[in-house]
């Protein structure tokens, strides 16, 4: 409840918690609003917003209606970032919190691993990912939860670092329960409110990964998603410019609201760091 | 010396994680579906089962997959990119073709990033929750949150399309026939639009990085004794904050070139440079993935380049790293 107050006292957290939700209620409201494939013919191409009140935002170079591209991106956008960030949460904690808690070989063995990932550029590998196992859209995300967990690990170890010799710990130590039990139920807990925050940034992260991949038409071309539409928007850029301008608008207040988002939790969660 | 002795044990840490990278990567591209020289067969329109296997004998791919494996690293440390297919070329040989390129991209992008994010970060933190601060953090969430490949379009739209002040794409115009002073010139008006695009968020990490570094310098007790003795404010950043609010930022690059290669991928897509990202992205079309594997290879020294210059320079402005060991 407190946390919550502290939340709603920042302007800014407010704005970013608006935009998330109202690119959420996009993705909730596209089946109900634009029922049917909306990578369906719907008209005469290349019709600017607001020329035909049948398409409010235009329509795009195969005569596809922008607006419900738009909105069925949504969800797809919202649906890769939070499966991507959840695997790359899930993969970044278990491999941070093993190097962290045992320490030693682990923790050397483990280290040497991420640091692999961290010298290759991620949208390399992700390159390399997508090229080897195709580019339908399970594959993208799992793909872009491989190529992001890094970081996480590597903040999830320190925390671990930090709080293995607390005597909390050693006290369940000395009780005799088992390592499991000390490193889910003691340890975790502790260690999660950095790694919440900054799974807002991955998803971050995650939305661009797959909007870049999209736009370079390395995605699922059977889903919309709005990278894929700037692509294809850029090939009448000079003329029907809105075609690439309106999704990358969409794609850019979704990565606002995500920020606004994590840096409101976490001046929420350090309280004395806020304004910083 | 101690510094020679760190540089040493930095580059020795960093070689097991190479070689992860090569042996994963190769494992990896196993998996692919269709080789080389499939690619080849498409390539040519097809061909009958007798040639494609001449092929995969004449490309060693009849081995077995350790034995490639253990021969693709020896030819490694010979420098041995191995043979693209695609482009009749030795592979070494494409990159270093289109290396300058990104190279030249790279460089400019990060000192612009780096020179004015600092800038900014410095003027946000002497009006720190003023304006100017206001305006700075809000302008660095919103260059945070663009993707590079679409403000990179809208940038063409507007200078090159409407306003035709710069080049839409490619690396100088080569039909020209320009020397000297007026090639440098055309090359740097064709890299004014993707630098600004790479750089975009890397100023915004570096603005806000450059921000919080100096409101925590500023509290220090030494710049506190710094205004005790009655020098002006300047004076106080100039001299004794400034130098301790940089290194975070240095840290900074270190992590981003990595990140900054990937991005390079996009951007030299979209305004059609001739670079390492555009051949990878190229590669992966084509099925090359000799030249593919050879670009991982490339970037992931690079990337080791980059670190090992940043721990220097992060040595050279912190005397207590070098000497405490």
């Amino acid at each position: 409840m407190q946390f919550l107050r502290a939340y709603a006292r920042n302007p800014a957290a407010l704005i970013g918690a608006a935009l998330v939700l109202a690119v959420l209620a996009m993705g909730l409201l596209a089946p109900l609003l634009y029922p049917g494939d909306p990578l369906s013919l719907a008209g005469r191409p290349l019709q600017w917003p607001g020329a035909n009140p049948r398409f409010p935002l235009g329509t795009d170079p195969s005569g596809r209606d922008i607006a419900a591209q738009l909105f069925h991106g949504a969800r797809v956008s919202l649906l890769i970032g939070f499966s991507a960030t959840a695997i790359a949460v899930v993969i970044g904690i278990g491999i941070g919190a093993l190097a962290g808690f045992y320490g030693g070989i682990v923790d050397t063995l483990l280290m040497r691993v991420t640091e692999a990932f961290q010298t290759l550029p991620n949208f390399l590998l992700l390159l390399v990912l997508v090229a080897v196992f195709g580019s339908d859209i399970k594959t993208v995300t799992i793909a872009i939860g491989i190529v992001a967990w890094p970081p996480v690990a590597r903040l999830t170890r320190a925390e671990f670092l930090s709080l293995r010799t607390r005597d909390f710990v050693q006290a369940c130590r000395l009780q005799g329960l088992s390592d499991a039990h000390l490193i889910l139920r003691e340890v975790l807990p502790n260690a999660l409110p950095p790694v919440i925050v900054y799974a807002s940034v991955v998803m971050a992260i995650a939305i661009l990964l797959e909007s870049a991949l999209a736009f370079l038409q390395l995605s699922d071309p059977n889903v919309s998603s709005w990278g894929n539409l700037i692509g294809l928007g850029r090939n009448v850029l000079r003329a029907e410019w809105y075609v690439s301008a309106i999704p990358g608008i969409a794609i850019l207040l979704t990565i606002l609201g995500v920020s606004l988002v994590g840096q409101g939790l976490n001046d929420a969660l350090n309280p004395r760091l806020a304004g910083r | 010396m101690r510094l020679l002795g760190l540089a040493a044990r930095r580059l020795a840490a960093s070689l097991p994680a190479l070689l992860l990278i090569l042996i994963g990567l190769f494992l990896l591209l196993q998996l692919a579906p269709g080789d080389t020289v499939d690619a080849l067969m498409a390539q040519m329109g097809g061909g009958d089962e007798r040639i494609a296997t001449e092929l995969r004998v004449f490309y060693g791919l009849d081995l077995s997959v350790p034995a490639r494996l253990g021969q693709y690293l020896l030819r490694l440390v010979q420098l041995d990119l191995g043979y693209s297919a695609i482009y009749g070329k030795p592979v070494a040989t494409v990159i270093l073709e289109r290396l300058p390129a990104t190279l030249l991209l790279m460089t400019a992008s990060l000192s612009f990033a780096f020179a004015f994010g600092a800038v900014l970060g410095v003027v946000a933190a002497r009006r720190v929750n003023r304006w100017p601060d206001t305006l700075i953090s809000t302008l660095g969430l919103i260059f945070y949150a663009t993707p590079s490949f679409w403000f990179g379009l809208m940038a063409i739209v507007v200078f090159s399309v409407h306003l035709q002040w710069l080049p839409a794409g490619g690396f100088g115009d080569v039909a020209l026939g320009l020397t000297g002073f007026a090639a440098v010139l055309d090359i740097a008006k064709h890299l004014v639009l993707p630098t600004l695009t790479l750089a975009l968020i890397y100023l915004a990490i570096s603005l806000r990085i450059m921000r919080a570094a100096m409101l925590e310098v500023l509290t220090l007790d030494f710049v506190r004794t710094a205004r005790a003795k009655g020098l002006t404010e300047t004076r106080v950043v100039a001299r004794h904050v400034l130098r301790n609010a940089l290194l975070p930022m240095i840290t900074l690059i270190g992590l981003q070139v990595g990140t900054m290669l990937g991005g390079s991928v996009v951007v030299e897509s979209v305004f059609t440079l001739p670079g390492l990202g555009r051949l990878a992205y190229e590669s992966v079309v084509q099925r090359d993935l000799n030249t593919l594997l050879g670009i991982a290879f490339v970037s992931a020294l690079l990337v080791i380049a980059a670190n090992f210059i940043v721990d220097m320079l992060y040595a050279r402005l912190d005397p207590r790293i070098s000497s405490g060991g």
